[in-house]
């Protein structure tokens, strides 16, 4: 734990009953940081999320904000924020009593309230609407009610469950041009969890990939992108040719292959990985028969047979495509390799 | 063509099957003459009138009221803390206590008040007053549980933690983003007890001593000993009033999805 840890949590267990949903956790993030839970159904993000609002009790471990241990400190006394992926707007009051609501349990009133409520409308850009009930308002601008209810209580926290996943596709880009925005002005610490690489990887300072319940990979965006460290990230953001190694050769079904010479592979590396862009096709050692072949827009896609097992290229286009049946010559360079530590 | 001459003429009959026996209830009330018949004897309102002046009917009408009132109050008060329990909590015996709750208007009414007066009127010497007041509870609970239930069900239970998370204790959640929000099932569920206890026979029949007799009984009472239309009054009377108290209902909480 540094000087600048803000919210940590330090071998924190989470459990249903006698399901086991968050195996000791360790996670220390900064002040103003912008992280991502990241991982599939059932990871443990979202527990890991309740866990931290005090929705829910840890089985074991401790968690610290801003210095003070709130691992059993009540959900009501925390001084952190939720906004729910239903946004949970409550339907019998208007935005500006939604927005209110925590204020006036603060003992907020009057004018104080009043300044409040609007500078936190406006901050979301709905001052507009503040007479709306909930039902009248669409799902992007519910969201933005939920966000300001969170924001004027000054958490020092503040979390997002699956804040874009609502959304349709247009408006999910204006979100999150608009969490940038509202972070950025208002400095406070965000954590959100989502299944969705590419939101992570946009929004994201740091991103926390998780998978049944422990940590797979944290890093930057760059980081879990370019250089994923286990075989279930390398999987999670798109490398599709995953290897295992051994003494710097690839596994395969037919046996050992070495690779062509290239950065030397030192014994920590238990695999290595290669996006579909990152195989060399015309040239190299290795030699598949063309399966498949499609277009994808950007690129065009091909599914190899080869010694190795199936592979899966891409070439930009205009490409003059191999026909399916063609034998055609293809590199793997290690220098171009994700290195993976753990397979499992 | 036929086939929609055949659709009205059905509807007529169920029209009238439904209808009619209200009409002529209505109109042996307006008649002048001195017992109860149809068609009526002459035009008159004396009898509308005469039913304000029979102290019997005034005595079990404020009974009636009492219970029907309190009654349903109190069976929100144990009701409405079941259905939020039943929907909010994984019980181990939810449907054990769903069926439990809805005993009342399973078991006959008959049995229901020959139950309570051989068995807790009788040997306890519990009043009938008392007596009424349980039974009148016991029948509506099912009811307001079954309502609140319903509006519940249609009600995010996220919305409590957002409030616990701003603050508010679990308790303070449920009195300020809860209930309000199902205020309107509630007051359905208040309308729906009020009109099941005020029209409540079967059990009442046995529960009753002197002096002491709800409404519904106290008109087969009266019947039986003075034969005049001022029974035809008062029941037109209370048939137009649960008929503006639903309707009032309908019109302003949309009563028919809670029932």
């Amino acid at each position: 734990m540094s000087d600048l840890t803000y919210l940590s949590l330090k071998d924190v267990t989470l459990a249903y009953g006698k399901s086991v949903a968050v195996d000791r956790l360790n996670l220390d993030i900064t002040r103003g940081e912008l992280i991502a839970l990241l991982g599939p159904s059932g990871c443990g993000k979202t527990t890991t999320m309740r866990a931290i609002t005090g929705l829910m009790r840890p089985a074991a471990g401790r968690i610290t904000l801003d210095g003070a241990d709130i691992t059993y400190l009540p959900a009501n006394k925390r001084q952190v924020g939720l906004v729910f992926q239903s946004y949970a707007l409550f339907p019998h009051l208007n935005v500006f009593e939604n927005v209110a609501f925590g204020l006036r349990l603060k003992k907020l009133g009057g004018k104080a309230l009043d300044t409040k409520v609007d500078g936190g409308l406006d901050l979301v850009g709905l001052s507009h609407l503040a007479d709306r009930k909930p039902a009248e308002l669409s799902g992007g601008q519910q969201q933005r009610v939920a966000l300001a209810r969170s924001l004027v209580m000054d958490p020092k926290v503040l979390l997002l469950d699956e804040p874009l996943s609502n959304l349709d596709a247009r408006l999910r880009l204006e979100m999150r041009t608009e969490l940038q925005r509202v972070q950025r002005e208002s400095g406070v610490t965000m954590v959100f969890v989502t299944h969705d690489q590419s939101e992570a990887l946009a929004l994201a300072d740091r991103i926390v990939v998780m998978k049944d319940g422990y940590i797979e990979q944290l890093g930057t965006p760059e980081d879990v992108y370019d250089r994923p460290s286990t075989r279930f990230v390398a999987d999670f953001v798109g490398f599709e040719n995953i290897f295992t190694t051994e003494n710097g050769k690839l596994k395969t079904a037919d046996g050992e292959v070495l690779l062509s010479p290239g950065t030397p592979i030192d014994g920590t590396v238990k695999g290595l990985a290669w996006r579909p862009s990152k195989v060399a096709l015309g040239s190299g050692p290795f030699s598949g028969i063309v399966k498949g072949s499609s277009f994808a827009g950007h690129a065009r896609e091909y599914l190899l047979d080869s010694a190795l097992g199936p592979i899966k290229a891409e070439q930009p286009v205009p490409h003059d495509a191999y026909d399916i049946g063609d034998r055609i010559a293809f590199d793997l360079a290690p220098d171009h390799a994700a290195r993976l530590t753990r397979m499992e | 063509m036929t086939g929609r001459l055949l659709s009205y003429v059905t509807l007529t009959l169920v029209l009238a099957f439904l209808l009619g026996p209200f009409l002529i209830i209505v109109a042996a009330a307006l008649s002048a003459g001195e017992t109860l018949a149809f068609p009526p004897q002459g035009l008159s309102l004396k009898w509308v009138f005469k039913v304000f002046e029979i102290e019997s009917f005034r005595n079990s009408f404020a009974l009636s009221m009492f219970l029907a009132v309190f009654g349903t109050l109190a069976a929100l008060i144990l009701g409405v803390p079941v259905a939020y329990a039943a929907s909010r909590y994984k019980l181990p015996f939810r449907e054990t206590l769903r069926t439990i709750v809805s005993a009342p208007i399973i078991v006959p009414g008959i049995i229901v008040g020959l139950a309570l007066l051989r068995y807790l009127v009788i040997p306890l010497d519990v009043g009938i007053g008392l007596a009424l007041f349980i039974a009148h509870t016991a029948l509506i609970l099912p009811y307001a549980v079954r309502v609140v239930s319903a509006s519940l069900e249609n009600l995010r239970s996220d919305i409590e933690e957002a409030a616990v998370i701003l603050g508010s204790s679990r308790a303070g959640a449920f009195f300020r983003v809860v209930l309000p929000n199902i205020r309107n099932g509630i007051l359905a569920a208040f309308i729906l007890g009020f009109v099941t206890s005020f029209n409540q026979v079967p059990v009442s029949l046995f529960l009753s001593g002197p002096g002491v007799r709800t409404l519904p009984i106290d008109m087969i009472w009266y019947m039986e000993i003075t034969y005049d239309p001022s029974v035809a009054a008062l029941a037109a009377l209370l048939a137009f009033l649960s008929i503006a108290i639903v309707f009032l209902a309908e019109r302003f909480l949309g009563f028919s999805r809670y029932v």
